[in-house]
């Protein structure tokens, strides 16, 4: 029988199943960061247990860490205490750490494939929603509780039940201007932030298959946003390309030997999903987020809904909630409304590629009067190319702030975060209420709308500077 | 984990859909090491005003609620993060069961393992159950876990589903751990096929 993608992967990561019961499954890779492991650690200590397979697990200090220096001093006593306590379990346990001195430090996300540990046909979880990331390279990825955390530490396994497959169709070119933070986010505002509940998404199509790596991973990140705990896209040339050579990929006679699963997994022809949806990119414009979930999104021109026009009482009320809380007028577009931060950065957009497109539209011009512009690498080696290249120079001639790696201002957890009221444009992935700090209120958008934004103060189509 | 059988409670009802785990327990209150004390994190930016104080018209607040164990929620409670920070909030509050018309995937699997009991019921029930809280707010329900259902005031009851490996762990309180620790000749066995060393 022809199977997806997701079955190859699956089936071959059963490590057992009783009857009436979830699935053993086998976890090639365990990514750890500081916020959700600590529990997980203490427990291992309480039960008097080891971590099974250390030189499986790699941890990475991202969300609380300082991006302003990498002194503890300058973030506060908890986040501090939890970053100590960190080193000391990730020594304890023999678990490898880029600890915050590395080079090769950063967020979780932008590590992993960085440093080729994340690879095609795997099983990888972290305690963390966005490890959907990691599906750009056809492995299986879905982020975990720190219960499970604890689970893969001592077992390296994890209880799973099979969830359902969604083939996600993109076809078509993209226009200039329009990338994969626009794919991603339209394909949320169409299925809702539910649409994807109990599903493993795999991303398909012309306009797929043309991305590069680090646009796929913009797509897989985002899965989690529709609902979906993973995205899945079949490794091509593009992968191995970005793989070969990287310090824990596999070398030499291993790479030929791994070439030849990874060529395997792609789904066969006629392989059945349980569900598919197809999106034609061709006409797609930059997208924004208007409201308090990544599913309120529109096209940067077109005005957002009218909760007046809305028939269902229960979405009526949420729309009503969201504008709100946004302190927007409904039936206008968002072009043209005043921002006060704009933040570059996080395990959606915070790769090298991304900082890039940003600094083609900054280059030669300034930040508008009063606006804040907030540039933050994915990782460290990630702002050392970043340096090579003169981006720094771009972003601090234009008024920006240039950061050492981290989360930041995508989860507000060390001191980087927006006032009560005030505006953003970011690149990351999510526009809950408060979740950039408290009253804060974002619109997601690419990096080209980001820094187009930035330059004009307002709201704005980034079409104009490409 | 503490077994689950029955529990009695009035209904807190929290009539929004989408509620993310966000807004369940905002990011600055996961500097913790630990699971305790979360509970004041709980909802905050929706229980307090920027100057720390209680909003009283916020369900958590009002006086009726306190010591109520079931909250009612709208639809895809517990969407976003994976921080299991938000179950571990709600039980220290005191919640011990959410009843919604659907949860996120991640939320749901840790609140299993914390002995708090995600009951999925239809559109209908939901709305009748919203209804009952305004109507009757001191009416309370009863959830029997052995036989998967809900017994509302009027003496009706209300089946839901919830799978069998889950369903066993919540009344016997199973350790989950334990459980796949009891695979390790398996799991041995696989890593063994696999060429995974034991040493490393
Ligand atoms: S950048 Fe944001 S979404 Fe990504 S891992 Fe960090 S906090 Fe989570």
């Amino acid at each position: 029988m022809p199977k997806t993608i997701f079955d190859k992967v699956w089936q071959s990561h059963v490590v057992a199943q009783a009857p009436d019961s979830p699935v053993v499954l086998y976890i090639d890779l365990h990514l750890v960061h500081e916020v959700t492991s600590p529990q997980a650690f203490s427990g291992l200590r309480q039960r008097d247990l080891t971590v099974r397979r250390p030189e499986r697990t790699v941890a990475t200090i991202d969300h609380s860490t300082p991006t302003k220096g990498l002194s503890l001093s300058l973030v506060d006593d908890m986040a501090a205490q939890q970053i100590r306590q960190f080193q000391t379990n990730c020594q304890d346990f023999g678990v490898p750490l880029y600890d915050l001195d590395s080079d090769e430090r950063g967020i979780v996300h932008v590590v992993g494939p960085e440093q080729g540990f994340t690879q095609p046909g795997m099983t990888i979880v972290c305690g963390d929603s966005h490890t959907s990331t990691h599906g750009a390279f056809g492995a299986l990825a879905f982020g975990i509780g720190t219960s499970e955390v604890e689970h893969v530490l001592a077992t390296q396994c994890l209880l799973q039940y099979r969830p359902k497959t969604c083939l996600v169709n993109f076809e078509g070119e993209l226009q200039p201007g329009v990338t994969a933070k626009d794919m991603i986010l339209a394909l949320i505002a169409e299925i809702g932030i539910g649409g994807g509940t109990g599903y493993v998404f795999e991303y398909a199509g012309s306009a797929v298959r043309s991305l590069d790596m680090e646009a796929r991973m913009t797509l897989c990140n985002m899965s989690i946003e529709a609902g979906a705990r993973a995205g899945m896209i079949a490794p091509d040339e593009i992968a191995f390309e970005y793989l070969k050579g990287r310090p824990h990929a596999p070398q030499g006679e291993d790479w030929d030997v791994a070439l030849a699963n990874w060529e395997s997994l792609p789904s066969d022809p006629g392989a059945g999903y349980d569900k598919e949806i197809s999106i034609d990119v061709s006409t797609l414009e930059p997208m924004l987020t208007y409201g308090t979930n990544p599913g309120m999104g529109v096209p940067v021109g077109i005005a957002i809904p009218d909760p007046a026009r809305v028939s269902d009482l229960g979405q009526r009320e949420a729309l009503e909630g969201a504008l709100r809380y946004m302190d927007l007028t409904p039936g206008k577009s968002l072009a043209g409304q005043k921002v006060d931060v704009i933040f570059v950065g996080s395990c959606t957009n915070g790769r090298i590629s991304d900082l890039r497109q940003a600094a083609s539209v900054l280059i030669g011009r300034k930040v508008a009067d009063g606006v804040r512009l907030l540039v933050v690498p994915g990782s460290e080696k990630v702002r050392a190319q970043a340096e090579a290249e003169g981006i720094d120079q771009i972003v601090r001639q234009a008024g920006g702030e240039w950061r050492f790696a981290g989360c930041s201002m995508c989860i507000a957890m060390n001191g980087d975060q927006l006032q009560p009221g005030q505006y953003a444009v970011s690149t990351s992935n999510r526009n809950f209420e408060g979740r950039q700090g408290k009253g804060g209120r974002t619109f997601l958008a690419s990096p080209l709308t980001a820094a187009a934004s930035a330059i004009a103060g307002r709201v704005t189509d980034p079409r104009k500077y490409v | 984990m503490k077994p689950f059988t029955t529990l009695t409670s009035k209904l807190i009802p929290l009539p929004h859909r989408n509620i993310d785990t966000d807004q369940i327990i905002p990011a600055r209150y996961l500097k913790v090491t630990d699971k305790a004390g979360l509970a004041e994190g709980l909802f905050h930016d929706w229980r307090y005003d920027a100057q720390g104080t209680a909003n009283p018209n916020f369900v958590l607040n009002q006086p009726q609620f306190q010591g109520a164990s079931i909250l009612l929620a709208g639809d895809n409670f517990g969407c976003g993060s994976s921080r299991e920070h938000a179950p571990w909030a709600l039980v220290g509050w005191g919640i011990r069961a959410v009843i919604s018309t659907s949860f996120a995937d991640i939320f749901r699997n840790n609140a299993l393992k914390n002995g708090l009991l995600p009951v999925i019921v239809d559109e209908g029930t939901l709305q009748s159950l919203f209804d009952l809280t305004e109507e009757s707010p001191q009416a309370e329900v009863t959830i029997e876990l052995k036989t998967r259902s809900l017994r509302l005031p009027d003496g009706s009851m209300v089946e839901f589903p919830i799978d069998a490996f889950a369903h066993k762990c919540l009344l016997e309180g199973v350790d989950q751990l334990g459980y796949i620790r009891s695979f390790e000749d398996q799991i041995a066995a696989y890593e063994f096929a696999r060429g995974i060393s034991i040493i490393g």
